[in-house]
């Protein structure tokens, strides 16, 4: 079966979407990456979408569920890369991510995730583990 | 107005909406849409197309390249023979939804669009006819 690989980088998982994704494509990844966090109880997930030509309400509704599913799972998620015409036309759609935390680049997600991670760590008094 | 070329395009599958994305954007390219243009023309065809698939039970496209002696664009037909819309003021509300969407695709696709035309029938089918111009 087609899929979207997850990338496993220490605490994190690290997701880049590189194709134009049918919905059911969009749906498998969501429950993969779901599982993923649970499974290796990853701390935070980078979802890069720097390729992606369009976010329409199906995409934009898997990337907000991720996000709040892996709140539950006690994982920060930090989206990256949405192009500027892709950001226009969402707000134009109506949609809304509340929640979503977004960064310009990897290298800045990388670093906000870092911190969301141990802002959250410091809020729960958890500081077994390393990042 | 005139058509320089259309095409049919099938919509019966999560794979024929991406299908037609990428005819779209081809076409908007061809026109020489801008990006933001092209990035909302995608997107219009994206909704129409996955409601045209999941609340019409599949259906076509049909793409054409139009002029009206001023300016080009692009026109896209939806249509499918499935239920209707019993209320089509209220399906055009935001966050209206029969299924479990965010009812945004109808409302948010109009907004992306120069030019949206809306026919249905219960009992019928559902026709969506939206324009862009260049
Ligand atoms: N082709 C169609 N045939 C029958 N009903 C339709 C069709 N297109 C839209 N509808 C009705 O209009 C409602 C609103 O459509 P809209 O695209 O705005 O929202 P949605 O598809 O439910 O959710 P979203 O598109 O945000 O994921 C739908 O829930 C459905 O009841
Ligand atoms: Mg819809």
């Amino acid at each position: 079966m087609e899929r979207i690989p997850i990338l496993r980088m220490g605490n994190f998982l690290l997701v880049t979407i590189q194709v134009d994704m049918h919905d059911q494509l969009a749906m498998t990844l969501q429950d993969d990456l779901t599982n993923a966090i649970a499974n290796y109880g990853s701390r935070g997930v980078l979802i890069d979408i720097s390729s992606l030509e369009i976010v329409d309400s199906f995409i934009g509704r898997m990337l907000a569920n991720i996000s709040g599913m892996a709140r539950i799972l006690d994982a920060q998620t930090v989206l990256v890369g949405m192009q500027p015409a892709v950001a226009i036309t969402l707000v134009e759609l109506g949609m809304s991510m509340p929640g979503v935390k977004t960064a310009l680049n990897v290298e800045a997600g990388m670093d906000l995730l870092r911190e969301l991670v141990s802002a959250h760590r410091m809020e729960t008094g958890d500081d077994d583990s390393e990042v | 107005m005139t058509t320089l070329k259309s095409e049919s395009v099938d919509i019966a599958g999560p794979t024929d909406v991406v299908i037609l994305r990428q005819k779209v954007r081809a076409w908007s390219i061809e026109l020489k849409f801008s990006l933001v243009d092209q990035t909302k023309m995608i997107t219009a065809s994206s909704e129409l197309a996955r409601n045209t698939l999941d609340h019409g039970g599949g259906g076509r496209c049909l793409m054409e390249m139009v002029s009206n002696g001023a300016r080009s664009g692009l026109r896209l037909t939806f249509e499918d023979h499935g239920p209707g819309i019993p209320d089509i003021d209220l399906a055009l509300k935001d966050g209206y939804s029969t299924g479990n969407g965010m009812g945004l695709g109808l409302s948010g696709s109009k907004r992306l669009v120069n030019e949206f035309q809306i026919a249905s029938k219960v009992g019928e089918g559902t026709r969506i006819c939206v324009v862009r111009w260049k």
